[in-house]
């Protein structure tokens, strides 16, 4: 038996190995907030709201449950990430202390961080993926191209995530967690396009979408579905979803390693 | 490469090497510059009160908290440049328990042991074994959560030799356990000395220290105060036997016995005498007409050393 150092990559992988162990045990416990709550929103407002809007120009030609799921999936990705990234990780520094175990073993802060951002955006993934299904069996799915915004929601889950969990790395107390979730999720929410199109709503009001990246990522979850994306809009979308997920892995790095190197 | 510490390659046995080490918390000094050499094989000590810099320095050891200034080799390596190298070689308890409660104990074991590099396989095998040595083998598919503070400080130094670690660091092992669960711990970790694994601990329990360490230093306020063998320290610092008197409160003050000892400590509720002789000193007590309302004689321990070396008590 050799034990060696892990490079961060594999630290990474093995940290991600470790959550599954735990999500094995511990899986019941978020079925009903990650699977069973955009189900109900998606039956409430796309099938029941929805029967009563007539499709036209405003949902780009499609009835409304079929207009309204790719948005669904961007906003479950962000809702689904908000736990996954204020009480989880805080509860790692500050409850269960895990983080502090992880990095007496060779693995460092910025490695438990990085491990950390990797299960968070797979759990992202195969939530929204689940939640696709269940969306194609309801009838909401009508284009191959949807599967798409699997990865696109999961890039503005993430976007949302990393800044939040460097957030996080900095609390002694979990009472913003609650304000964010509040003040930050549910505008978004409802505000960005999701629902119904940003033109909709006064114009001083639109810059403020434009900063969410629960807006680029409906952009380009619903461009792709319905073949309306362009290519430099997209990069663009993109571009701005990965800035924040590289400000938060920044930002991250250097409070993981202020909280866990002192 | 000047400093010969940092050379050793399997040459020299001195496992940690520590000069002039401090750190600083912003403008509190909590470790204010010791030397410490631990050799391979040894049960190394650091005894000391509550908020001595115990904890800071193995932090420090532990490479988990970097130094504020002074020179510290770890295994021959630099925690600064090496740390992680360092950490793949030592195993770490911490004061505090931080188990991932809600997976099982095995699973505790192996999810640890994984960041070591180890292959399921390994940590599968090591995982039994660990589950052996620190008789948990009954609860091995248990949730943490659950178990007696005992049963989960086993597991963390279970935990620690995941890796079949050269040093072993246990930061206040026994604090908060009661007096079985801590002789069931000694017991295992005195197993691990014999086995030839280099330990060092730190305590405020003077019966802990002087059961397990082959040599210590006491630390107060952030320094080293003393520093050899637990037998040494007390026959540098005290006498061969203390005779401990207790009088009505209010009614003690030392003066009416301070000439029949070597010295004489007046605490809250006793009043100590040290004496080389405990029996004679109580003869001598009793002829002048001094009636406390109980005595005892008894031999000098480390809690006399720290004493004698602070003027306060261990544990308050």
């Amino acid at each position: 038996m050799s034990t060696h150092v892990v490079g961060p990559w594999r630290a990474a992988l093995i940290a991600v190995e470790n959550h599954w162990t735990w999500y094995r045990r511990n899986w019941r416990a978020t079925v009903i907030s990650n699977f069973l709550q955009p189900v109900l929103f998606l039956l409430a407002m796309g099938v029941g709201f929805g029967s009563q809007v007539r499709e036209g120009a405003a949902t780009g030609g499609h009835p409304y449950l079929v207009y309204l799921a790719p948005a669904l999936l961007v906003i479950t990705a962000v809702q689904n990430a908000v736990f996954e990234s204020t009480w989880v990780v805080f509860s790692a520094f500050k409850w269960q202390r895990t983080y502090l175990a992880v990095v007496s073993t060779p693995v460092t802060p910025a490695q438990v961080l990085y491990g950390q951002l990797l299960w968070i955006a797979l759990r992202l993934a195969a939530g929204i993926t689940v939640f696709l299904a269940i969306a194609f069996a309801l009838g909401a799915i009508t284009s191959p191209w949807a599967v798409l915004a699997v990865p696109f929601a999961t890039l503005a889950g993430m976007a949302f995530s990393a800044p939040v969990v460097a957030f996080a790395a900095t609390r002694e107390k979990p009472d913003a967690f609650n304000a964010i979730f509040r003040f930050l999720v549910m505008p978004m929410t409802l505000f960005t396009g999701g629902f119904f199109p940003l033109s909709q709503l006064p114009g001083w009001l639109h810059p403020l979408a434009w900063l969410t990246p629960v807006w680029h990522g409906i952009e380009l979850a619903r461009g792709a579905t319905f073949g309306t994306l362009g290519v430099l809009p997209a990069l663009g979308h993109v571009a701005y979803l990965s800035a924040l997920v590289a400000l938060g892995v920044v930002l991250g790095r250097r409070y993981f390693r202020r909280r866990l190197a002192v | 490469m000047s400093d010969p510490a940092a050379n050793v390659t399997n040459v020299t046995p001195t496992l940690v090497h520590a000069k002039g080490l401090t750190k600083h918390f912003g403008s509190f000094e909590a470790v204010r510059g010791i030397d410490v050499e631990v050799s391979k094989g040894e049960a190394f000590g650091f005894l000391g009160p509550n908020g001595a810099g115990k904890s800071s320095t193995m932090r420090m050891v532990s490479c988990v908290s970097p130094r504020t200034g002074g020179e510290l080799r770890v295994l021959g390596m630099d925690p600064e440049t090496d740390g992680p190298k360092i950490r793949a070689r030592i195993g770490v308890v911490p004061q505090q328990d931080n188990l991932d409660t809600e997976l099982t104990v095995r699973q505790n074991l192996q999810v640890y042991g994984r960041y070591f590099g180890l292959s399921r396989s390994a940590v599968r095998a090591k995982a039994t074994e660990l589950m052996e040595f620190a008789q948990l083998t009954e609860r091995a598919d248990a949730e943490v959560e659950p178990l007696s503070g005992g049963m989960k400080r086993r597991l963390t130094i279970a935990r620690s030799l995941v890796n079949d670690p050269d040093l072993l660091l246990l930061d206040e092992p026994t604090t908060g356990l009661d007096p079985q669960a801590r002789h069931l711990l000694w017991d295992r970790l005195f197993r691990l000395k014999q086995s030839g694994v280099t330990l060092i601990i730190t305590t405020h329990y003077m019966d802990e220290a002087e059961q397990l360490c082959d040599r210590l230093v006491v630390m107060d306020g952030g320094r080293i105060a003393a520093e050899g063998s637990p037998s040494e320290l007390i026959r540098r610092y005290s006498t061969k036997e203390v005779l401990e008197l207790r009088f009505p409160p209010g009614e003690q003050s030392g003066d009416e016995v301070r000439d029949l000892a070597e010295r004489v400590e007046v605490l809250p509720d006793r009043v100590l005498l040290y004496t080389a002789d405990g029996d004679a000193a109580l003869a001598a007590v009793h002829a002048r007409g001094v009636r406390p309302v109980s005595s005892l004689v008894r031999r000098s321990t480390l809690e006399d050393v720290f004493l004698r070396l602070t003027g306060r008590t261990l544990v308050d």
